[in-house]
């Protein structure tokens, strides 16, 4: 589990997120919903460390340790174009090897696996440079899966993919939550992909919570027109609800 | 690198053939004798002169290829080098006091260390309080640094004119050597030095993701950078120190490796060592030979093999993106 208490991140004089408080169980999904500029990257960087705050973030049972509780992956990750791509995920492993030893046996193993899970293998040796949106941001993933941490971060996870690929890479990340009980905190921009998956989600506003609950009681369409703007319709089918755009002018 | 031990060793003044050479070190091993058929001039020129010569070219060139490509990993600026973060001046400054002050040699080293050091430390403070973590601000810094200590240098050059030309021919670099003296006081150095370069080049690569991200990783970016910042620095000033002003050599030997054997800077900081090692050893044959029996000093061979060869590599940089 990772808990956000009071929370809090101001850039000079202009408060950026919180104070937020926030428990999210092990094995749960939570999706973090909100405009742009409403404090949803913030917030993960604030869990990571990345970001001055006050406040706290556990793990519940102590203190958080980056990289090995943890994994990030960042909304604009930052990839050297000649790096190939599984050493690019070897970094993922970082956490375990110390700083004067090299990568072992199963560092290696579980590099192979992260790329196998995300389709990745036949790119292995590929530069990262010569990889596409959607190949560069599941390479990402793979990384901070090597991580083999129990929480995972995802910051815009499908940002650069087509919706196929989306669905992929989240039923991945599903089915990796149900076997080995990891808690997973997404920031999404798609709601509808969103309300798909997570079991919970919170929308962010102005950097505080605006509202906090299972997926239908979020996104309602009075919720989202308040934070996104009007032209927003939401329908409600057995998979739950879709959010829809509209022009404008027809509301 | 052998090669370039080799020539080192052939070319000079005297005329040494090579099979005697080859005797002679044969010789000089433990359990073996050979009549070498050199005389003890001869033998002196090759054993005193010579060798100690070629092992301090290869040594200065692996420290400042080395300390370039360390500078390059952990500041992701290619163009990174030993002299970029006002070190080199940094240690100018210090031995001219050194010269300016008493004229004693013995002071030459420790000062133009001392300088470095606090030159790299002024650099780094001001790059951190003018803007935070990001890497442009830190190489201005270093520019500003290097200009303030050569305004200084000058300074204390004009007012001690008689000892100007041997800080002169100092500032230019040279590998003159006395026997072994310099290259057992470089050599601890070098040697402290590219264990820890060599023994953090993984964390290097690491650093080429970006602060943020290699932190998320558990990584102690500024801790690793200080480590790594300061056993390039300490084996910079120590080159310096011994050969004054070699330029060009820590940009020029971790691009060309890095060219040839890619971007990892795993493979580019223990070929570095050799290439770099090599690159000085045929720079200083090149200074020996040109204008022979004269000397030219080394810094202005590896600054006009270098400069051309950077602006190729510049070029090369632009070409592939």
């Amino acid at each position: 589990m990772i808990v956000w208490e009071s929370v809090e991140v101001t850039y000079g004089s202009t408060r950026v997120l919180g104070p937020v408080s926030l428990e999210v169980q092990s094995g749960e999904w939570l999706g973090l919903i909100g405009p742009n500029g409403s404090g949803k990257s913030t917030m993960l960087k604030a869990a990571l460390g990345l970001v001055e705050h006050r406040g706290r973030v556990s793990l519940g049972n102590g203190d958080r340790r980056p990289g090995l509780d943890i994994a990030w992956m960042p909304q604009r990750p930052r990839m050297p174009e000649e790096m190939g791509m599984d050493d690019y995920v070897m970094l993922g492993r970082t956490p375990h090897i110390g700083y004067l030893s090299s990568e072992g046996k199963h560092d290696h193993d579980t590099v192979r696996l992260a790329l196998k899970k995300l389709n990745l293998e036949e790119l292995a040796n590929r530069p990262l440079g010569t990889l596409s949106g959607g190949e560069s941001q599941r390479a990402v993933l793979a990384r901070a899966l090597a991580q083999e941490a129990h929480i995972l971060l995802l910051d815009e996870p499908t940002a650069s993919l087509d919706v196929g690929h989306a669905i992929d890479v989240l039923e991945v990340v599903d089915e990796l939550r149900r076997l080995e009980g990891l808690t997973v905190v997404t920031a999404v921009h798609d709601l509808t992909l969103a309300g798909r998956f997570a079991d919970r989600l919170v929308l962010l506003g102005d950097g505080l919570i605006q509202a906090d609950g299972p997926p239908h009681s979020v996104l309602t369409e009075e919720n989202l027109r308040s934070h996104y703007g009007s032209g927003i319709r939401v329908v409600h089918d057995e998979d739950g609800p879709n959010v829809i755009p509209t022009r404008r002018s027809n509301d | 690198m052998a090669a370039a031990a080799g020539a080192g060793l052939l070319v000079g003044p005297a005329d040494i053939d090579v099979w005697s050479v080859l005797l002679a070190i044969g010789n000089a091993l433990p359990l073996i004798e050979i009549d070498h058929g050199l005389t003890e001039v001869e033998h002196t020129v090759l054993f005193e002169i010579r060798f100690p010569r070629v092992v301090l070219g290869g040594l200065v060139g692996a420290i400042l290829a080395v300390a370039g490509a360390a500078y390059q990993g952990v500041f992701r600026n290619a163009l990174a080098d030993p002299y970029l973060l006002g070190v080199a001046a940094g240690a100018g400054l210090g031995a001219t006091m050194a010269f300016a002050r008493s004229g004693d040699s013995g002071f030459i080293a420790p000062l133009a260390f001392a300088g470095g050091l606090v030159a790299v430390a002024v650099t780094y403070g001001l790059g951190r309080s003018v803007g935070g973590r990001t890497t442009t601000s830190l190489i201005l810094a270093g520019v500003a640094v290097a200009a303030f200590a050569t305004a200084i240098q000058t300074y204390l050059l004009q007012r001690n004119v008689e000892t100007l030309r041997e800080v002169y021919s100092w500032i230019l670099g040279r590998l003159v050597t006395v026997g072994w003296g310099e290259v057992m006081t470089l050599l601890p150095y070098a040697v402290v030095a590219s264990a820890v370069l060599l023994g953090t080049r993984r964390l290097l690569d690491v650093l080429g993701i970006g602060d943020e991200e290699a932190s998320a990783l558990g990584l102690n970016v500024s801790r690793v950078r200080w480590i790594v910042v300061i056993a390039a620095t300490l084996a910079t000033a120590a080159a310096v120190s011994v050969s004054g002003l070699i330029g060009f050599v820590g940009i020029i030997v971790p691009h060309t490796v890095r060219i040839f054997f890619g971007w990892s800077y795993r493979v580019i900081v223990p070929l570095s060592l050799l290439f770099g090692a090599a690159f000085l050893m045929f720079a200083d044959v090149a200074a020996r030979t040109i204008v022979s029996p004269a000397e030219l000093p080394i810094g202005v061979v590896t600054a006009f093999f270098g400069a051309p060869f950077f602006v190729l590599v510049l070029r090369t940089m632009k070409g592939s993106g």
